[in-house]
């Protein structure tokens, strides 16, 4: 239930933007701007994206995270975003739900992914109460032992944001641009991604997620619905490091596997 | 560790003549998991005094790390490009950061000591 007004029982504010539909880079980069330049709360909720995208950490490399040819060939946008994390491929079919917090106001979750994803976990067993076998499980939400959620963190000194992207549903066309990552959860054994991942939409209505999601924000914040054009997010004097790769950059990347690769063959 | 001055975000400094350098405390690198990924700045860049100067990524999280002191950066631990374990393994020695020709010699003053900074991580975590 969205409540305006005045505070209640001393709960900290969250804005709740509902989006559908919106692009995933312009997701993140106002989640980007959000987090380094507002002082407010904030939970985005975008039900689903405009076009299939790759989607990697901070820290990705294409070389190791995507199958470079079929992307390159298929015109597929690889973006580099803000927080950790590994490689997913978003489309229609994901649902995205992302909470930006002032430590502050969650004062009893300190700073650190783990505290973090620890405070998710609960937040989200409200929403999955009575759906046998969700947990979170070391960093993914999963029924049983099959993933269905991924999450990422960025943190400051003095906000955070946990943010995560659900398979509603998936193509299992658009996992094969992803290839299988060096670091996997020890959960995943050797499980190719159809064995490791399942689709949300088995176990909830999507509407009814949604719903039970910013209930279940709401019993630890008072809530106030915004639409996209009342954000003010004219404060830019902070890093932006969200981007989409460019076709160039993939190209080159392709170019300088294949180069290893036929070196290690004449070797 | 005796010797070091720490800010309340973590990070320590080892003032040595006219170079300091700067990492992160053990007790940061514990809450943050295994260190898979650094990003630092550049030499000749400079770094003011609780301003992010990089990041680390561990647990799915970028975290940010914030100067304890202004200065130009002189050095940057190349190392952990190829090691960012280097971080959990060895935070006050070979997983340091950056060295730093500081600006502002007085900001060290500001910073805590050993014994404050652990009362500060205690008190810290029995408030969570």
């Amino acid at each position: 239930m969205i409540v305006n007004g005045f505070k209640d029982l001393g709960l900290p504010l969250m804005n709740i933007v509902k989006l559908r539909g919106t692009p995933i880079l312009q997701q993140l980069v106002l989640e980007e701007r959000l987090l380094r330049s507002s002082f407010e709360n904030w939970c985005i909720i975008n039900d689903g994206t405009n076009v299939p995208t790759i989607v990697m950490g901070m820290s990705g490399k294409p070389c190791e995270l995507v199958e470079l040819e079929p992307v390159v060939k298929d015109g597929i946008p690889v973006i580099k975003r803000f927080t950790g994390g590994g490689t997913v491929i978003v489309d229609e079919s994901t649902v995205f739900v992302s909470l930006i917090c002032n430590r502050d106001d969650v004062p009893n979750v300190q700073p650190y992914p783990r505290s973090v994803m620890a405070w998710s976990g609960s937040l989200y067993s409200h929403v999955f109460n009575g759906i046998s076998g969700f947990q979170l499980r070391e960093n993914d939400y999963v029924f049983g032992d099959r993933k269905f959620g991924g999450n990422a963190q960025s943190i400051t000194r003095n906000r955070w944001i946990h943010h995560t992207s659900f398979l509603w549903d998936y193509n299992e066309n658009n996992m094969a641009y992803l290839k299988l990552p060096s670091r996997v959860p020890q959960y995943r054994l050797e499980r190719d991604h159809t064995d490791f991942v399942c689709r949300m939409k088995d176990y909830i209505e999507r509407s009814v997620f949604i719903e039970k999601t910013i209930n279940a924000v709401g019993t630890q914040f008072l809530l106030k619905e915004l639409s996209l054009d009342e954000i003010d997010d004219s404060r830019r004097e902070h890093l932006e490091s969200t981007r989409l790769l460019t076709m160039d950059e993939l190209k080159e990347s392709l170019a300088n596997t294949s180069r290893i690769k036929s070196i290690a063959q004449a070797v | 560790l005796e010797g070091l001055k720490y800010a309340n975000s973590h990070e320590w400094v080892k003032h040595e003549g006219s170079v300091a350098t700067i990492g992160i405390t053990a007790h940061a690198q514990e809450h943050l998991g295994e260190v898979v990924f650094v990003e630092l700045p550049e030499e000749n860049t400079s770094v003011s005094k609780e301003k992010n100067f990089g990041a680390v990524e561990s647990v799915k999280a970028t975290s940010e790390i914030l100067s304890p002191i202004s200065g130009e950066v002189i050095e940057v631990n190349k190392k952990l490009t190829e090691s960012p374990g280097l971080i959990n393994s060895s935070p006050y020695e070979d997983g340091w950061m950056i060295k730093v020709k500081p600006s502002s010699p007085a900001e060290l003053e500001s910073l805590m000591g050993p014994k404050e900074y652990t009362k500060f991580c205690e008190d810290e975590d029995a408030a969570h």
